[in-house]
């Protein structure tokens, strides 16, 4: 064989096929250039460099592939020269494996997922959606509610680096201060980088241990919502309520709004699990998981939103009513881009 | 030929173990398509790869970067840079890197055409989508990918970085998070398909892609059918797996093995063979054999091995 630095690389003639003894080696040197070209084409497929395929060969691969699938049923009831079963074994897995592999390019994903995959795919969990924004808001009243009745507990709830002085009777000024804009933008872009990614990790890990039945994702909305309660009443006790209220949803609307997500698609997969209805556990699983991953690759985006908000809008604009209307234009797109967006026609990807 | 015995024994394992991992898979063009599932132990070796590549690839990098912020501002003038919006822009890129390092490493390789990363290359293994019973076998998408990926978060590096920190000794609480975190890591240990987690959610599944080089065929040499004569008694002793291991002999050529496998052939047919021509026996009579045992299978007779 030819090296495959080689342009073109020349499939050798087979040697004199009346030479060969064998009727089955006979069938074998007939067919092999057309196998030997087939391999070529798919070699270059792997590599990635389709370019590199002439027209007359990328015409004939759905021949070729016919033919070496054809070869390799005849062969295996005519022929026991292993190392050419394997040969063809090998060739027609790697040529399936292409001709059947993934006929979108990422970029034409992206423009499909973007223009109304993604927004189906969050419609199609609207009962997970409820369920995770009914827990949410759950977890929201608990801390709040152990707070109220006894401020020891925000202790238990907040991790003590994460409340910086934000602590239940903490002096009202020290609160607003911790509210307060930054002077410039120093220090910001870094800042909102490590958010995005502290955050995914979290609304990742939120849809991984969906797989557990969801019930771990849900103790994990629950906590993270209960921090929030717990800060929030903080705040309102010291009569901050509307500026708190303003400092979150800045960020808070598309932020809390990917993790309502992200929770929302570990529990369709959890959910699936245990009731897969009528259809086969498996079969069951893996179009939830599909649809799931869909709307976590979403989640992924808003997040980044999210940090660019949170490390920028919200250090930069300090009034509470600019910040309350950046955060409310943000929850209206949002709630108009999945419920009014339309799935794209259905295409064979 | 004369291996020890354990090392036969180990041998015929590893046969059974791969037997077991056999699977089959309907093309749309109603052709059966063997399939091997990848054994565990090279799916670790494949990840612990990744691993090296990435935790390499980004100490080499730090490292690149720090020589040349010392080289560029001097030593005091890192602290005096703190602030200095090119600095800045790198400390960003640093993040995402980090981030992209641990979720858009393996998705960018698994969605290439090889739908494999490098350590699964090295391994010879790849991501395929996983038919389900009584479908044939279906495209990979770029969702199943993506899927399979995000639940890799819980099973390689949530537990690892548990580890790492010292979680398992934080008491009660601690050691019930370790076992948690292992029913993951674990997971596979306890599936026909060696599936983890992520594979389960996906509809996806690990199989082995070796590639295979076409040998050359055996019976193109010069035809001495008039120098040795096989009647049938003698070519009915030996079946399928037989000449299997005699195909491997020629092919690889070893003289030494060349004259063991003659010997014991011409013992059990009751031959007597001059030294030197062993190769020339041994192709001729390989071309005779797999000539009677195939024009049996064209009449549907087979014979697996010479005990059949």
């Amino acid at each position: 064989m030819a090296l495959s630095f080689f342009k073109s690389p020349e499939i050798a003639p087979p040697p004199d096929i009346e030479a060969a003894s064998l009727r089955s080696d006979r069938f074998r040197l007939e067919r092999e250039v057309d196998w030997q070209r087939l391999e070529g084409i798919i070699t270059a497929l792997e590599k990635g460099r389709p370019g590199r395929i002439s027209d007359e060969d990328l015409l004939d691969l759905p021949v070729l592939y016919r033919k070496a699938t054809s070869s390799l049923a005849v062969a295996r009831e005519t022929s026991l020269d292993a190392a050419t079963l394997d040969y063809l074994e090998a060739l027609a897995r790697r040529a399936w494996f292409q001709v059947y592999g993934p006929r979108i390019t990422l970029s034409g994903w992206l423009r499909r997922f973007l223009g109304g995959g993604w927004s189906a795919a969050v419609r199609s969990i609207w009962l997970d959606i409820c369920i995770a924004l009914a827990v949410m808001v759950a977890g929201t009243a608990v801390g709040w509610l152990l707070v109220a009745r006894d401020s020891e507990w925000f202790y238990a709830l907040v991790p003590g680096g994460m409340s910086g002085g934000r602590t239940p009777g903490a002096d009202p000024s020290a609160l607003r201060e911790s509210l307060a804009p930054q002077a410039d933008a120093e220090g910001l872009s870094t800042f909102a980088a490590y958010l995005f990614s502290n955050n995914s990790g979290v609304a990742i890990m939120a849809f991984a241990l969906g797989f557990a039945f969801g019930i771990p994702t849900l103790l994990l909305l629950v906590y993270n919502m209960a921090v929030l309660g717990a800060m929030m009443w903080v705040f309102v006790d010291a009569g901050l309520g509307y500026e708190f209220g303003a400092w979150l949803a800045v960020h808070g609307t598309t932020e809390l709004g990917a993790i309502l997500l992200a929770g929302a698609a570990g529990l369709h997969v959890g959910r699936t699990m245990a009731f897969p209805g009528n259809r086969a556990i498996m079969a069951a699983m893996r179009d939830a998981g599909v649809r799931a991953a869909q709307v976590m690759a979403g989640c992924t985006l808003m997040l980044v939103i999210a940090g660019l908000l949170e490390g920028y809008a919200r250090q930069l604009v300090g009034q509470a009513e600019a910040r309350l209307a950046i955060g409310v234009i943000m929850l209206v797109f949002w709630i108009c881009y999945f419920a009014l967006l339309r799935a794209p026609a259905e295409r064979e990807t | 030929m004369s291996r020890p015995a354990s090392s036969h024994a180990a041998n015929l394992k590893l046969r059974a173990y791969a037997a077991k991992r056999q699977r089959q898979l309907l093309t749309p063009e109603g052709l059966v398509l063997p399939i091997t599932v990848a054994s565990r132990s090279s799916r670790a070796g494949a990840l612990l790869l990744d691993l090296i590549i990435i935790i390499v690839g980004l100490i080499t990098f730090f490292a690149v970067l720090g020589v040349i912020g010392f080289g560029i501002l001097g030593s005091e003038g890192l602290g005096r840079a703190v602030g200095n919006p090119v600095i800045e822009l790198i400390q960003v890129l640093l993040v995402m890197l980090l981030f992209l390092s641990r979720y858009g490493y393996f998705l960018y390789f698994e969605l290439g055409p090889r739908a494999a990363t490098p350590g699964k290359r090295l391994m010879g293994i790849r991501v395929a989508a996983r038919p389900v019973a009584g479908e044939t076998g279906g495209r990979l998408t770029a969702e199943m990918v993506i899927a399979r990926n995000l639940v890799r978060d819980v099973e390689v590096f949530i537990p690892a970085f548990f580890l790492l920190g010292g979680g398992q000794d934080a008491g009660v609480a601690g050691i019930a998070a370790f076992v948690w975190l292992m029913v993951f890591v674990l997971f596979p240990c306890f599936n026909k398909d060696s599936l983890r987690a992520g594979d389960l959610v996906a509809g996806t599944w690990v199989v082995e892609a070796k590639h295979a080089k076409l040998q050359s065929a055996l019976s193109l040499a010069p035809d001495r059918r008039t120098e040795y004569r096989f009647g049938t008694a003698e070519l009915s002793v030996y079946g399928e797996h037989e000449l299997q291991v005699l195909e491997g002999v020629l092919r690889q050529d070893n003289p030494e093995a060349l004259r063991e496998v003659a010997d014991a052939i011409c013992r059990k047919i009751g031959w007597q063979l001059g030294a030197g021509d062993e190769r020339e026996f041994l192709e001729t009579f390989y071309a005779a054999l797999r000539g009677h045992l195939e024009s049996g299978m064209r009449f549907g007779k087979r014979k697996a091995d010479k005990f059949a």
